[in-house]
C-alpha cells in the first residue's frame, strides 16, 4: 500500500492504491496470531463465529495458517431469522480449511429472553399492520443527502403489501436492543466454547466495521484478538482470493443476516457500498481532501463531502461502543 | 392604521413566550443530554451535534421532544440541521410549524 500524504502531488486516488502485498500481509496476520495466543492470551486455539461471509471465512483461514485445522474451532449459530445460505457457506468453508465446526441454533436461546416478543411488540408500535412471522428490516435513506439519516422500518405483509414507517425514539430503541441480544448470545456461546477449550474467541471486523462502529458492544464487538480490523474490506477480498476462500462465499455479496428481510449493509448502516467506503476512508486516512475520490467513486463533490462528515459523525457516535469501563482513578498497579 | 400601543404591546408579548421556547429547549437539551453536569457549555447558536451534546440518538430524542411538548408533526423533509441543529434553530421550527397549523394563533406557546 502507498504511503499517501496530504503533500502527495497524485490528488486522486483508485482502489489499487489499496494494493497490499497478501502473501506479506497474511505471514504478519498469522505470526501475529500465534504471539497473542502464546504471550498475551496464554490460550491454545482459536473459536471464530463463521457467518459465511467474507470477514470470518478469512479471519479462520488466517487462524488455520497461524495455528493449524487442529486449533481452529469454527461456530455455526443460526437463528429462525438468519438465511439458509448462512450456514451452507459456513460448513463448505470449515470442510474447505479441514477445521471443526460445531452448530448450535439460538433461537430458543433468543426466545427465552424474550428478543422475537421484543422485536414484535417494537414494529407493531411503529406499524400496526405488522403480524408475527411478516418479514421486516430496519433501513436508512439512501446517499448522504438527507442531513440526519434516520432509521424506518420496512414490514411486508402476508399479501406482499410493503409498508414503511420512520421509527420513533422509542421503537427504535426497543427493536435495536431486542435484536442486539442475537449478537449476545453469539457471544456468550462463543465463550463458553473458549472456556471449555480454553481458546481464544477470534472476531472479524474489518477496517470499514471496526473504524464506523458497526457492530454491537458486549456482541460482535467483544473479541480476544481482531486479525483483520486493519485491513480495509478490499483488502479483505483480496487475501480471500490470495488464501483460496471458495468463489461462492468470495462473490456473496456482503449482508448483515440480523433481520429476516434481505438487507445490505449500505441500507442498514454505510452510506455507500465498500469499495467506495474504503476510498473514502483510506483518503480520509491519508489526509487528503474528498475531491481525491471523485473520479474513482464517481461521486460528486459535495457527495465526497458528505461521505467525509458521515465517517466522522459515525465514529463520534461509536465511541461509546470502542469505550472501555470508566473509571475514577487508573489503576496503575493492574496494567 | 395598526394602533402603535398595542403592535408594541403583542411585540413584546411575542418576545416574552419567543423566550420562553428557547428556556424550554435549553432546559431539555441540559436537563436531559448533559444531566444537568454543566460539563459543555453552549450559546442558543452552537450546533448541538458538533458540540458533541446530541449524537444520532440524541436527535431522534429532539424529535420526540418536539412532537410531543409542543403538538407539532416533524416530516422526513424536517430532518435537517437548519431546523434541528441549535436552540435558535430549533425555536424558528417550532415557531414556524405553528403557525402553519394555525396562522389565527401565532406564538401561542406557554
Amino acid at each position: 500500500m502507498r504511503g499517501l500524504t496530504s503533500n502527495d502531488p497524485l490528488k486522486e486516488i483508485s482502489l489499487q492504491d489499496l494494493a497490499i502485498d497478501e502473501q506479506a500481509e497474511i505471514e504478519r496476520i498469522s505470526s501475529f496470531i500465534r504471539n497473542s495466543l502464546a504471550v498475551n492470551l496464554k490460550r491454545r486455539g482459536t473459536i471464530i463465529a463463521l457467518s459465511g461471509g467474507i470477514d470470518s471465512s478469512v479471519t479462520a483461514a488466517l487462524c488455520v495458517k497461524a495455528l493449524g485445522p487442529q486449533r481452529v474451532i469454527g461456530l455455526l449459530m443460526p437463528e429462525q431469522h438468519s438465511s439458509g445460505d448462512s450456514s451452507r457457506l459456513a460448513i463448505l468453508l470449515a470442510s474447505h480449511l479441514g477445521i471443526q465446526y460445531i452448530q448450535h441454533d439460538i433461537t430458543s436461546i433468543l426466545e427465552a429472553t424474550g428478543c422475537y416478543k421484543r422485536q414484535d411488540e417494537a414494529i407493531q408500535a411503529t406499524i400496526p399492520q405488522y403480524k408475527p412471522g411478516n418479514p421486516f428490516k430496519i433501513i436508512l435513506p439512501a446517499g448522504n443527502n438527507q442531513k440526519y439519516r434516520i432509521f424506518s422500518l420496512v414490514v411486508q405483509d402476508s399479501s406482499g403489501n410493503v409498508y414503511k414507517q420512520r421509527m420513533s425514539h422509542e421503537s427504535y430503541l426497543s427493536l435495536v436492543a431486542a435484536t442486539n441480544f442475537k449478537q449476545r448470545v453469539r457471544k456468550m456461546m462463543e465463550y463458553y466454547y473458549a472456556d471449555r477449550y480454553n481458546y481464544a474467541v477470534a472476531g472479524s471486523p474489518n477496517r470499514l466495521e471496526f473504524d464506523q462502529g458497526f457492530f454491537v458492544k458486549s456482541g460482535d464487538g467483544a473479541a480476544d484478538l481482531k486479525p483483520i480490523a486493519h485491513l480495509y474490506k478490499t483488502q479483505v477480498y483480496a487475501l480471500a482470493k490470495a488464501l483460496s476462500i471458495p468463489q461462492e462465499i468470495q462473490d456473496r455479496l456482503p449482508t448483515t443476516d440480523t433481520y429476516p428481510m434481505e438487507q445490505s449493509q449500505e441500507e442498514f448502516f454505510f452510506s455507500l457500498p465498500y469499495q467506495k467506503m474504503d476510498l473514502c476512508l483510506f483518503a480520509k486516512n491519508s489526509g487528503l481532501p474528498p475531491q481525491s475520490i471523485c473520479k474513482a467513486t464517481g461521486l460528486s463533490l459535495s457527495e465526497a463531502i458528505s461521505a467525509f462528515e458521515d465517517i466522522d459523525a459515525k465514529r463520534k457516535s461509536s465511541r461509546y461502543l470502542h469505550q472501555k469501563p470508566l473509571l475514577v482513578s487508573e489503576l496503575t498497579d493492574i496494567r | 392604521m395598526p394602533d402603535p400601543d398595542s403592535q408594541a404591546e403583542r411585540i413584546g408579548e411575542m418576545s416574552a413566550k419567543d423566550s420562553n421556547l428557547h428556556q424550554s429547549i435549553n432546559e431539555f437539551v441540559n436537563k436531559n443530554f448533559l444531566m444537568n453536569s454543566g460539563a459543555v457549555e453552549f450559546t442558543n447558536d452552537d450546533s448541538l451535534v458538533e458540540k458533541g451534546i446530541i449524537d444520532s440518538t440524541g436527535v431522534l430524542e429532539m424529535i420526540s421532544f418536539i412532537q410531543q411538548q409542543f403538538g407539532i408533526k416533524v416530516k422526513d423533509e424536517d430532518l435537517i440541521p437548519e431546523n434541528l441543529d441549535s436552540v435558535n434553530n430549533i425555536a424558528s421550527f417550532i415557531t414556524r410549524k405553528i403557525n402553519e397549523r394555525d396562522p389565527d394563533a401565532r406564538f401561542n406557546i406557554e
